[in-house]
């Protein structure tokens, strides 16, 4: 059945594309900002993962287009900024293990709001529009829009500052590399979660059940599972997901606005396009790939970086029109 | 946008896709009595029923004496307006109720359009010259864009093809917001309209019939005249082999593409149509405004605009366009004021004067938006013909 | 076809639609405990139609589905499958992405593979053995066949259902199948077998029901049809020499 080298080089290609863009880049930018902006292209891509996954997912399984998934992310970050400002107090010492406490606490807090607000949502919004591409498109993009004004109305239209703890502030320096401690931590909870997601996915019988059904919903009720009762679930993890990654993001940036969520869509669209619809390798590959490209390319041609990610997504869909990974089925 | 080969053999695009989105209505030819001249003017397809011609027939004359039916400036600026979306939201029409095509690029033709003319403009070729050059530099750019975008849903399914346009258009606010030699950046770009459009022009000396004739009810006339015809046109389209093509795609394109239609062909012209009418909507509205900035055409909040109007008017009817564009700008305008008084008035009661600030407007946008299309799916045109 | 106390799936008066195509026209037919039924007819009769109904994919719009005296009309498929009926589709339904052994593993309850079944379902499919840890999507057409049919039985069920297994098969591939579904029935497991290949349907069926244009138009005994080769060109279009 494969024949040859060829078929296995067109099975193998897209896993290179990424190991390839880094190594490429070495020599074009030179070793020290290399790992700078390497460590600095991994996190942004590891925390575009955490919101393009959930998206992702929700679609491969339940075929909903959740143009919504943006609110999820600003509520998240919202929630992360009304938990850590009472906790000024942790996030002021010098204390390492109460600095990452306090995130911790804030990163919890928001999942649980975002996953909450995503099952109020899949009730009385989502179960309506099951089956109906166009009324789902047009509903979520009206949830949007209403989410992210009542944000404004409770928290006011002022953009929030959301200092770094202290502990994290500043850089590390490797050789002539400096990388932000942020960055570092952001990247280990990153990876540890996607790794959660993984086990997950691929150890336990519910996450096994998922994968298929995300590859053929028909046929694994015709096995006998009840795969809507897992809707809902996957629907919160994702907006969970949504959430953590809104909190890292705007600690990130260290500051939160309700566009927050906005700002991402795009990127986390081009990722989910890059990546297949469904896949959640994909999506991380993908992510991994618009994280460092947006970094290399803004390190190189500060004026095209805003069109580099486009440009990445037109070039890839002329290579493989269905994404990177697509799933074979009925999708 | 490719069907699945599953969706072939079984079919089960359509059990699946049992939408309750109306399918467009066409209205029974009802009276022999009608001359034929008026037939051919609206193509063969009446709005349907006595409400909804005597409706039609009263906004096309509200809108015909506009300027001497409500003298105010304010109002015939909002009477442009209305004429404007009325071809901006009909054209969307054209690709979402007739083609079934969702794409979130149209403010961006829209803004092309006005950029075209308002550059043109603002970089010192004034006079009437300059303002076809931009129309037409804007409508060719559009044109170019769309049929590039159209052939792009060769290759790619729906949901993508959704999602692109939607990255293209966040991509030309971005462009528009940042390119500030070109666009003036966030601020945009005033400039110069022609004498005949200034508002201290007069075309005769006296008023007439108690209003005078100056720049902006010249504009408007202008705009009125354009969006008639090329609403008119969009009728034709509609009801011409073409446009029963187009609503065949939208219902099953596996099929059409076996009768032999080439539907990526028929999906890209009306892309190209729709785009064009588009940035004539957006050339017309640079004049109006006599400004054009990223805000006034190609943000997100303008496309809901058109969502609501298509929404509430009805998808798939045209006349829904009409009915949907004089609702939303009518609301806007009036009512935000109306919310701001509110507003002011319980200053006390912080939530509520929050709610009701008219900065939230796109709040309470977004929640007629998505009760309509629970409640009101196929609109007000096309609930009312249903009654027929 | 007498309604008696071993028929164990009965159809009465189905009608089916997809979307706004009619398709199925009042399909009544049993299928009888411990037999094969084979179902028959032209391309576009309505066999699929008839067994995605029957499995809930699609909703009848008319008329009764009773499995073993329950009525299982209403029922959402994940319940049909549980009560004991098992669905090979035309497309395999294999999760190409998934190795084979999580595919079969899927098909199996909460307490995961029982040995003996396992090993009973491997005999029959050696090359599952061979590729259990492969992707499923790798494996050849007819491999992929075996696998979906392996995964309808690993796990003891009442009724099989299987569309069209042998479509696309190379000739060694079938004669596989075949004896693969020969075994089956010595067994005794109740099947309802969508055939095109009339041999293959001759050598396993019992009995046989025939549709055209989403009507039942013909049930009897295999062997009857089988004799019949005016019946066979009239039913199913068989040329005098296609027949045997």
């Amino acid at each position: 059945m494969n024949n040859g080298w060829h078929q296995r080089l067109q099975r193998w290609a897209p896993h290179a594309l990424t190991p390839l863009v880094v190594i490429a880049a070495l020599p074009a930018i030179g070793p020290g900002p290399w790992l700078t902006l390497t460590v600095a292209g991994l996190t942004m891509g590891i925390m575009l993962f955490m919101v393009a996954a959930g998206l992702t997912l929700i679609f491969g399984l339940m075929d909903v287009l959740n143009f919504a998934h943006a609110a999820f992310v600003a509520v998240g970050a919202y929630i992360a900024v009304s938990v850590l400002q009472p906790l000024a107090g942790w996030t002021s010492e010098t204390s390492l293990a109460l600095n990452i406490a306090a995130l911790l606490l804030a990163l919890v807090a928001a999942a649980v709001a975002s996953g909450a607000l995503g099952f109020v949502f899949e009730r009385v919004i989502i179960r309506q529009v099951y089956g109906a591409p166009l009324r789902q498109i047009l509903i979520t993009i009206g949830a949007l829009t209403v989410i992210e004004q009542l944000i404004i109305v409770i928290w006011g239209p002022q953009a929030i500052p959301l200092p770094k703890p202290a502990m994290l502030r500043g850089s590390v320096f490797i050789g002539s590399a400096s990388i932000e401690t942020y960055r570092l931590f952001a990247l280990c909870v990153g990876l540890a979660i996607a790794l959660a997601m993984h086990l997950f996915l691929t150890r336990t019988r519910l996450g096994l059940v998922v994968r298929a059904g995300v590859e053929d919903r028909e046929m694994i009720q015709a096995l006998g599972y009840h795969i809507r009762r897992v809707f809902i679930g996957v629907f919160m993890a994702g907006t969970a997901l949504a959430g953590i990654g809104g909190m890292m993001w705007a600690q990130y940036q260290a500051v939160v606005s309700s566009q927050i969520g906005d700002s991402m869509t795009i990127l986390v669209f081009i990722i989910l396009i890059i990546g297949g619809l469904g896949s959640v390798g994909g999506c991380f590959i993908g992510a991994i790939l618009v994280g460092l490209a947006t970094n290399y390319v803004g390190f190189l041609a500060p004026k095209l970086a805003l069109g580099t990610n486009i440009l990445l997504m037109a070039l890839i869909l002329l290579w493989r029109p269905r994404g990177l990974f697509p799933l074979a089925e009925h999708h | 946008m490719t069907a699945s080969p599953q969706e072939a053999v079984h079919g089960a695009a359509h059990q699946r896709a049992a939408e309750t989105v109306a399918a467009p209505s066409r209205p029974e030819p009802d009276n022999e009595k009608r001359p034929s001249w008026l037939g051919w003017v609206v193509s063969d397809n009446p709005p349907g029923g006595a409400l909804l011609n005597g409706l039609m027939l009263a906004i096309l004359a509200a809108l015909l004496f506009a300027p001497f039916l409500f003298p105010s400036s304010k109002a015939v600026n909002v009477a442009s307006l209305i004429c404007i979306f009325i071809i901006l939201v009909a054209s969307y029409d054209l690709m979402l109720g007739f083609t079934g095509i969702v794409s979130f690029a149209h403010t961006m033709f829209f803004g092309i359009g006005a950029y075209g003319v308002a550059i043109t403009l603002a970089k010192g070729v004034s006079g009437w010259g300059g303002v076809l050059f931009g129309t037409l530099a804007g409508a060719l750019v559009s044109l170019a864009i769309a049929a590039v975008i159209g052939l792009l849903s060769l290759r790619l399914r729906a949901i993508f093809f959704s999602m692109i346009t939607l990255a293209v258009a966040a991509f030309a606010q971005i462009v528009a917001e940042q390119w500030r030699d070109l666009t003036g950046g966030e601020d945009g770009l005033t400039f110069t309209v022609p004498e005949m459009l200034t508002p201290g022009f007069r075309l005769v000396h006296d008023k007439v019939m108690g209003v005078a004739i100056n720049g902006p009810v010249i504009t408007y006339y202008i705009t009125f005249a354009t969006a008639l015809v090329l609403f008119l046109l969009m009728l034709r389209i509609v009801n011409s082999p073409f446009g029963l093509v187009l609503r065949a795609v939208r219902e099953n394109e596996f099929r059409v593409e076996a009768m032999g239609y080439r539907v990526v062909a028929y999906r890209t012209l009306v892309c190209m149509i729709s785009a064009v009418m588009a940035s004539l909507a957006g050339s017309l509205m640079a004049l109006v405004l006599r400004y054009n900035g990223p805000d006034a055409t190609l943000s997100f909040a303008q496309m809901l605009n058109i969502l609501l109007m298509v929404v509430i008017g009805g998808m798939g009817t045209l006349y829904g366009a009409v009915v949907g564009a004089i609702l939303v700008v009518l609301a806007q305008y009036y009512l935000k004021s109306a919310m701001g008084a509110v507003s002011d008035a319980t200053s006390g009661i912080p939530l509520v004067s929050a709610l009701l600030s008219p900065d939230r407007w796109l709040l309470w946008l977004g929640i007629i938006f998505i009760l309509i299309v629970t409640f009101l799916p196929q609109g007000i045109v096309g609930r009312l013909r249903r009654k027929r | 076809m007498s309604e008696t106390a071993d028929t164990l799936l009965r159809l009465e008066g189905v009608f089916t639609n997809i979307g706004r195509y009619r398709i199925l026209h009042g399909v009544d037919f049993s299928v009888r405990r411990g037999r094969v039924t084979a179902l028959l007819g032209r391309n576009g009769a309505g066999k699929t139609t008839t067994l995605r109904t029957i499995m809930g994919l699609w909703k009848a719009r008319l008329g009764k589905i009773v499995f073993d005296g329950e009525p299982i009309t209403a029922l959402e498929t994940p319940h049909i499958a549980r009560r004991g009926i098992a669905y090979v589709p035309e497309t395999m339904g294999i999760f190409g992405k998934l190795t084979v052994r999580e595919n079969m593993l899927l098909a199996t309850g909460r307490a995961g593979f029982v040995p003996r079944e396992l090993d009973r379902v491997l005999e029959s499919f050696p090359a599952l053995k061979l590729k259990w840890d492969a992707p499923a999507g790798s494996l050849s057409g007819g491999q992929k066949q075996m696998l979906a049919i392996g995964r309808a039985i690993i796990e003891p069920r009442r009724l099989l259902l299987i569309d069209e297994p042998t479509k696309g098969l190379s000739p060694a591939m079938v004669d596989q199948l075949v004896a693969a579904l020969s075994r089956l029935k010595r067994e005794h497991t109740t099947i309802l077998l969508v055939e095109q290949n009339f041999r293959v349907a001759e050598a396993v069926g019992d009995d046989v029901a025939v549709m055209d244009e989403g009507r039942i138009i013909h049930t009897g005994d295999m062997a009857g049809l089988a004799r019949n080769h005016g019946l066979q060109h009239r039913l199913l279009g068989l040329g005098v020499a296609e027949g045997v």
